[in-house]
């Protein structure tokens, strides 16, 4: 075994920002994939249920029962902007999906307000195909419900003369931590980091290594004097600086443009960001020592990415997974990286909390590495 | 005598399947050596264990004075390489090819320069240096290959069917080169399914099974065997110890090449 020599390192490095250069696909994916997906998490995978479509059945008509369709609107959950006469009709706008919820008032709604102890009802069908949609429809109509009459409680009671009855004997307050408005694009953005690294990584690596022995370079490479540790950092080493750039473009675009600014450190980010795109580099190795061809790397990789995302927690939350599938996605070293990225992001916290994800993303990086290594240099020989 | 290859009861087996089963030869430096046989008989595997990418099972084997087993580094350093399939990169134009096995092969600065310009000349490929690989036809893939296997100044070049899927030509062309490079004293083992390249070497070594069963000039086999051509001598060969080889059903199905 000679010594590592540099001008084979070299020769391999630029050989492979050659690659690189020359194949738009790959280019294409370091590229346009972070920002599509980051586009595409941002804008169309959006929890947020609001503005929903809701059809309305007023038999009222009087300003009672238009001042409560206005405050429904100002809810900005409920969108009333559909009238109809009819339980007919309102079954049409439902079923075809033209209405989420429907409003029914009957004709006695501004009698029965007006009345001093009178009780008005409102009839509200919700389609819970979704049930996300559903139950922040009910939460949404259930609040405004309560809110309205409490105010009219206290027009009533005020009119009587009871003017200090109108204080509530309870008073909740309640504050949401970390993502005060709850808005799902600052939960998901900062994840999108780990996921599109991890995409784009493992499968521009897995790509380099398969395409050598598909085309048969690899088996003229092996005659050569190189060391595989002189071609393994060869041809590692452009990803690493593609991940950078990827990090780069998915940080830029998450605060310039959607405007989630990380409310931690991003030299720590950027740091462990390293640690798993090291973890990543080598699930890319291990791929390209399977996979034949290059087909079969992307399927490979495909296989990887589907249970990332619905294990690591990056949509469902992990508490709530039987204990099997939680010890499932614990195998994915996204679902470490998520937590970590989302502390620094949401919570702003550093080491002292971060820790003991980090420590498993180090021991899946050296382990990975190791096996990744070890495999590279078998196939080689 | 000094030998370019020197091997002793070579045996390579891949589980339970032996692709060589005991080879030994001695070629002598300067000469030009044809590995003759068909396909799957062992010669790749023949020529990648003397390349000291693969480990032999048995049995042991000199090149250029260093050992397969241990000095492989030595050997890889010393040897030009090229395979069936022009294994270049297409999508780098030929000067990159070039600059790659360079540094691949340690040349940096002027030597690797010099070198460059030593076998671009040599093999003309000064007006293709700036072309794509993949625009180029497959008689110049095969001397860019070539050029490629020649950078480091070997002592021995060893061509594992270089010619094969290429026009008469082409294949003409490179022969001569290949003749040329043998004047000025590089070693070539060459192994070729044309018996019309084979019969230009100065030794041949008739290969099947994963045995050498036959090693000489082509003139002295010829003679042996009373042939009149190295086409009659291969059929021969083939039938001959296909019949009194219980084997010979897998040779039929063919196998390893």
């Amino acid at each position: 075994m000679g010594k590592f020599s540099w001008v084979r390192f070299l020769a391999v490095l630029r050989k492979e920002f050659l690659h690189i250069k020359r194949d738009r696909a790959s280019l294409i994916m370091a590229i346009a994939m972070p920002i599509g997906m980051l586009l595409l998490f941002g804008y169309a995978v959006n929890t947020d249920v609001d503005h929903l479509p809701t059809v309305v059945w007023d038999q009222s008509q009087t300003a009672d029962s238009r001042e409560f369709i206005t405050s429904m609107r100002n809810t900005q959950y409920l969108n009333p902007d559909d009238f109809v006469q009819g339980y007919q009709q309102i079954e049409g706008y439902l079923d075809s999906g033209k209405a989420r919820v429907a409003v029914i008032i009957p004709p006695d709604f501004g009698k029965e307000l007006q009345k001093d102890n009178g009780q008005a009802d409102v009839q509200i069908l919700v389609d819970g195909s979704d049930p996300t949609v559903a139950r922040a429809a009910m939460s949404a109509v259930q609040m405004l419900g309560l809110n309205k009459s409490l105010e009219i409680q206290g027009v009533r009671l005020a009119a009587r003369g009871a003017a200090a009855g109108t204080n509530m004997p309870l008073n909740v307050e309640t504050r949401v931590w970390y993502n005060p408005d709850m808005k799902s694009m600052v939960f998901n953005i900062p994840a999108l980091i780990g996921l599109i690294l991890q995409n784009v990584i493992a499968m521009l690596t897995s790509f380099s290594i398969v395409r050598e022995k598909e085309r048969g370079t690899m088996e003229q490479v092996v005659v050569t004097p190189i060391r595989s540790l002189e071609l393994l950092l060869g041809k590692l080493l452009p990803f690493v600086f593609i991940g950078f750039v990827s990090l780069t473009l998915i940080l830029a675009t998450g605060i310039f443009w959607f405007g989630v600014i990380p409310s931690g450190s991003i030299p720590l980010l950027v740091l462990l960001s390293t640690i798993f795109l090291f973890t990543i580099l080598a699930i890319g190795l291990l791929i390209s020592s399977v996979a034949r061809t290059q087909l079969q790397a992307m399927q490979m990789t495909f296989i990887l990415i589907l249970p990332s995302i619905l294990l690591s927690g990056f949509i469902f939350p992990r508490e709530t997974m039987p204990t099997f599938l939680k010890i499932l996605g614990g195998l994915f070293p996204l679902t470490y990286f998520l937590e970590i990225v989302r502390g620094i992001f949401l919570k702003g916290v550093g080491m002292e909390y971060l820790w003991q994800d980090t420590l498993i993303l180090c021991a899946f990086a050296i382990i990975l590495v190791g096996i990744a290594a070890k495999k590279f240099k078998k196939n080689l020989d | 005598m000094n030998l370019a290859i020197d091997c002793q009861g070579l045996v390579k087996r891949f589980g339970s399947y032996t692709a060589v089963r005991g080879v030994s030869f001695q070629l002598p430096a300067g000469a030009i050596m044809g590995f003759v046989g068909p396909n799957g008989a062992g010669k790749t595997t023949l020529i990648r264990m003397l390349c000291g990418v693969l480990v032999p099972t048995e049995g042991k084997a000199t090149v250029l004075g260093y050992d397969v087993l241990t000095q492989s580094e030595e050997i890889k350093q010393r040897i030009g390489y090229m395979s069936q399939k022009f294994s270049l990169y297409d999508d780098l134009t030929v000067k990159e090819n070039l600059d790659f096995y360079a540094g691949v092969y340690s040349l940096h600065g002027k030597t690797a320069q010099e070198q460059k310009a030593r076998v671009i000349e040599r093999i003309g490929l000064a007006e293709r240096t700036n072309q794509l690989v993949s625009a180029l036809s497959g008689g110049w893939k095969q001397r860019v290959a070539l050029a490629c296997a020649l950078l480091h100044s070997p002592q021995l070049l060893i061509l594992d069917e270089p010619t094969a899927g290429v026009d008469p030509v082409s294949r003409r062309i490179f022969l001569n080169l290949i003749h040329q490079l043998a004047k000025e004293g590089i070693t070539i083992l060459v192994s070729t399914h044309y018996m019309d390249e084979a019969a230009t070497c100065d030794y041949l070594g008739f290969v099947f099974y994963g045995r050498l069963i036959a090693f000489g000039s082509p003139d002295e086999m010829l003679a042996n065997e009373v042939k009149d051509s190295l086409d009659d001598l291969f059929i021969y060969y083939v039938e001959n110890e296909a019949l009194d080889d219980p084997r010979n059903q897998a040779f039929k199905k063919g196998g390893r090449g």
